[in-house]
């Protein structure tokens, strides 16, 4: 056995850029992530609402925590996502990178939309205010816009290629913002409360609200990689109807 | 059950989250469904319309997307 005869990175990531290899892939992984969705949403959902106890300090408005936390962590997720997807697009030039991007943005801005509502339903009983222009909460309407303008950007250009080289540039230019709004709660001052779970000294959250969390954490992330398993074949379906469309005009 | 309701009186804030929540992610659902059957009938109508399925072969979509449609979507 030589080294030589291993594969390179780039002839690993070819044999997933076969659009037929994906749908049958994602056709098996699809009702994987939807029924695990399913079960961790509904047990997550009962903890969350019956089985953790109210906050000593916030009272029943902590359980707002167990829909904002995941949709904050989804927002920042799919940013993630589109961002590395944008990289891989750009440099290996990989046709299921743009897919992907494209599919994950509506859900990522969705999740971004549901984290600020939520955050200010939050914010009105608790700190006696819809909305303030701090780090954070400025930070995340921020990738709100940038998700809108990945979007955008997708919708205007016709043609797939100038589209999805376009928005990947602006995907990597705007994830700048993502540490910044990591941070932003310990580089300035803010009404925003810092970081409980993913912290150096470790989670500092009381178990009996910290394993709802979790688990509602992880039933969003199953339901986001569903959808944007399911979006991922419709853009493939699209984009093969595209060619289908073009080559019954060409004869 | 109603002081479950009453969440501590703080019944709209909480309640709106959990609904704005519902709200968001069935019709994230909805429309991600519809749209995939739709371009789904649009791929079979004319694939089936270029007569035999002439590039089956090379990009056999449809055999692995009809096993995903559990929901029985498909005619």
């Amino acid at each position: 056995m030589t080294p030589m005869s291993l594969p390179t990175t780039s002839q690993k990531l070819q044999a997933f850029a076969n659009p037929a290899r994906f749908m049958a892939l994602s056709g098996k992984l699809l009702p994987i992530a939807a029924l695990a969705a399913a079960g961790l949403l509904g047990t997550g959902l009962y903890l969350a609402l019956f089985a953790s106890p109210p906050d000593y300090q916030q009272g029943e408005t902590v359980r707002i925590m167990y829909v904002h936390v995941p949709s904050a962590w989804l927002a920042m997720l799919g940013y993630c996502l589109i961002a590395l997807a944008s990289a891989v697009s750009l440099i290996f030039r990989h046709p299921l990178a743009d897919v992907a991007g494209r599919a994950a943005a509506p859900v990522g801005a969705s999740f971004t939309a549901l984290a600020l509502v939520t955050g200010s339903l939050w914010g009105q009983p608790m700190w006696g205010s819809w909305w303030e222009w701090d780090a954070r909460l400025t930070s995340v309407l921020i990738l709100f816009f940038l998700y809108l303008g990945y979007m955008a950007l997708w919708s205007t250009l016709e043609e797939p290629q100038r589209a999805g080289r376009a928005a990947a540039v602006l995907a990597l230019v705007g994830s700048i913002n993502i540490p910044i709004i990591h941070y932003s709660v310990e580089w300035w001052n803010t009404m925003h409360q810092p970081a409980s779970v993913l912290r150096m000294d470790g989670p500092a959250i009381h178990p009996s609200m910290l394993v709802p969390l979790l688990i509602m954490a992880l039933g969003f992330t199953a339901f986001f990689a569903a959808l944007v398993l399911l979006r991922m074949r419709t853009e493939i379906l699209r984009r093969r109807l595209r060619v289908l469309l073009l080559a019954r005009a060409e004869a | 059950m109603a002081e479950f309701f009453h969440m501590g009186g703080y019944a709209v804030f909480v309640w709106a989250s959990y609904g704005a929540a519902l709200v968001l992610m069935a019709g994230l659902v909805i429309v991600s469904l519809s749209e995939y059957r739709r371009s789904k009938k649009l791929v079979d109508k004319f694939e089936t319309a270029e007569g035999g399925r002439p590039r089956r072969a090379a990009m056999p979509m449809s055999q692995s997307v009809s096993g995903a449609d559990a929901d029985g979507s498909n005619p």
